[in-house]
């Protein structure tokens, strides 16, 4: 247990009010959850490289207007199991094993980032399981590097593919690096430059495990950004396609952001399901909840306020 | 000679790779082995097939995650690109090895040997279970989610989502690429499949690879002095 003055707050951030946890397939998927528990549900799918903590400031916002919020860890993140593989197609069955276990009724889903694709994804297999479906810039619509040219991306595959397998080579032997919570929250600000220093010494104390050396990111070291195999990102618009229910998309417009899929207004609007609200933002980052939780809280508000 | 077994280390599995055959080269051992994989479904084979008789070096058969003896993982998550791992086990076990896939194995076949040309001597693609994937573009979408599993095999996870991943053509021409870029043979890819997905259609139409029945296939590789290099 760290000591006292190892823990940080965060303006906004509250703790989950329960915990507990998911099975998917053996593997336990660690929940948390906001709010009370006979309010109407909204499950909210964190992204790649996240967990379910991430949520601290705005699951509450929400979940105060009379929301039940679950939110799991995806397998390898935050406190849920390490799990042997990992894939797309893992994920998105884990959040169908997690839905369908927390309820027998469409629920309001709310994806970030990957796990907003991720429901793209699921939804349009099993539209049955969400009654309204809000996608914080998790749309992926195209190549955010369209100029590379073959030469270059041949190039760029062949490493990533080589140093995929490099890791799994030596994954027994892969550890995440300990460090001072300063320390951790400094490696982390090149994939968040836009969130504040103090946001992110928070995360380290929630999503990261502190022993004799210090602390390490829970996540399981074998996974990496980015990824490799033949995903293209315009295959989540025919998801979005086929969509039938209310729909909410925001869309971060800040292009010098290093994470989120760059995807802009008019590369979405073509495939909106009917009445599907899209919404863009050129000075909120990638991270647009954490970010601007307030704002984007009432606009989430708002939206499912019209639902019927 | 009975199949011999051992196991190698994949994270915290175990693979299951099984010596058909010792080499019959001279005592200086100076041929690399021949790696049998198997369909998707299916297992390595008991024994040593006739078709592998005039390979001179060792010949061996791995059984991929969640096949045959190798261990079954928790909550699927199967890729091809993750079984490439699996041979990239057991070219760091044995060094450079050629290699006959079947099916699933022949796909997995074509990327190792981009992914590894310094290891992988040469492939040879035949036909078998798994052969197509999902296809060139996404299948119509399918989400079911299984019960934990007993650990037996094949994987139903294993089956399931090594059917349908997608396989379109120029993600095959770019391994074909990387393979034929740095491999030391002039046709490091030999087509022995009669069945043609898009992905084989287009490996096999172009001019650098071969296409020969399976025992001629094999023998294309049989060649000492690139073996001895």
């Amino acid at each position: 247990m760290p000591a006292d003055d190892q823990m940080r707050s965060y303006p906004g951030a509250r703790p989950p009010d329960r915990t507990g946890h998911i099975m998917s397939s053996g593997l336990r998927l660690a929940l948390n959850e906001w709010g009370d528990p006979d309010a109407p549900m909204i499950a909210m799918v964190h992204g790649g490289f996240d967990f379910s903590r991430t949520f601290d400031v705005f699951a509450p916002m929400i979940a105060d207007a009379g929301w039940r919020i679950v939110a799991w860890d995806a397998r390898g993140h935050g406190d849920s199991d390490r799990a042997q593989l990992y894939s797309w197609g893992a994920d998105v069955r884990d959040h169908m094993a997690a839905i369908t276990t927390l309820s027998d009724e469409p629920i309001v889903l709310l994806g970030h980032s990957k796990g907003g694709g991720q429901l793209l994804d699921l939804l349009d297999a099993r539209p049955g399981l969400a009654r309204a479906f809000v996608n914080l810039d998790g749309m992926p619509s195209q190549f955010s590097a369209p100029d590379i040219n073959d030469r270059e991306r041949r190039r760029m595959r062949r490493a990533d593919v080589g140093a995929a397998l490099d890791r799994r080579r030596r994954r027994n032997e892969l550890t995440r690096r300990p460090d001072t919570i300063e320390g951790l929250a400094g490696r982390r600000a090149p994939m968040n430059p836009r969130l504040t220093r103090e946001w992110l010494e928070y995360l380290v104390t929630v999503g990261a495990r502190h022993d004799a050396e210090g602390w390490r990111w829970k996540i399981d070291p074998l996974l990496h950004l980015g990824g490799f195999g033949p995903w293209r990102p315009q295959w989540s618009m025919d998801h979005l396609a086929a969509l039938d229910l209310p729909f909410l998309g925001v869309l971060s417009g800040v292009q010098d952001d290093p994470m989120g899929w760059k995807s802009r207004r008019g590369d979405i609007e073509p495939f909106l399901p009917p009445g599907g609200q899209l919404e863009f933002y050129d000075d909120i980052g990638h991270f647009l909840h954490i970010e601007k939780p307030r704002f984007i809280a009432d606009l989430v508000l708002e939206f499912l306020g019209r639902l019927p | 000679m009975s199949r011999r077994t051992e196991f190698l280390a994949n994270g915290t599995m175990r693979l299951a790779l099984h010596t058909l055959a010792d080499s019959s080269g001279a005592s200086d051992d100076s041929t690399h082995p021949l790696l049998l994989l198997h369909g998707l479904g299916e297992q390595s084979p008991a024994s040593r097939p006739a078709w592998t008789d005039a390979w001179p070096g060792a010949v061996l058969a791995l059984d991929f995650t969640g096949h045959g003896e190798s261990d079954v993982p928790r909550g699927g998550g199967y890729m091809p690109e993750t079984l490439m791992a699996d041979v990239d086990a057991v070219i760091a076990r044995y060094g450079p090895v050629s290699i006959v896939g079947r099916g699933l194995g022949a796909w997995i076949a074509l990327l190792i040997s981009g992914a590894r040309t310094a290891s992988v001597r040469g492939v040879v693609l035949a036909d078998g279970s798994g052969l197509f994937g999902g296809g060139p573009h996404p299948p119509s979408p399918y989400v079911t989610v299984l019960g934990p599993g007993d650990g037996r095999t094949p994987d139903p996870y294993a089956l399931i989502e090594l059917s349908r991943d997608v396989r379109p053509p120029d993600y095959a021409l770019d391994y074909l690429r990387f393979a034929l870029e740095e491999s030391e043979l002039e046709t490091p890819v030999v087509v022995a499949a009669r069945i043609r997905p898009d992905w084989l259609v287009a490996i096999a139409a172009d001019v650098s690879v071969a296409e020969a029945p399976l025992v001629e296939a094999i023998g294309s590789f049989i060649n000492p002095q690139l073996a001895n290099r």
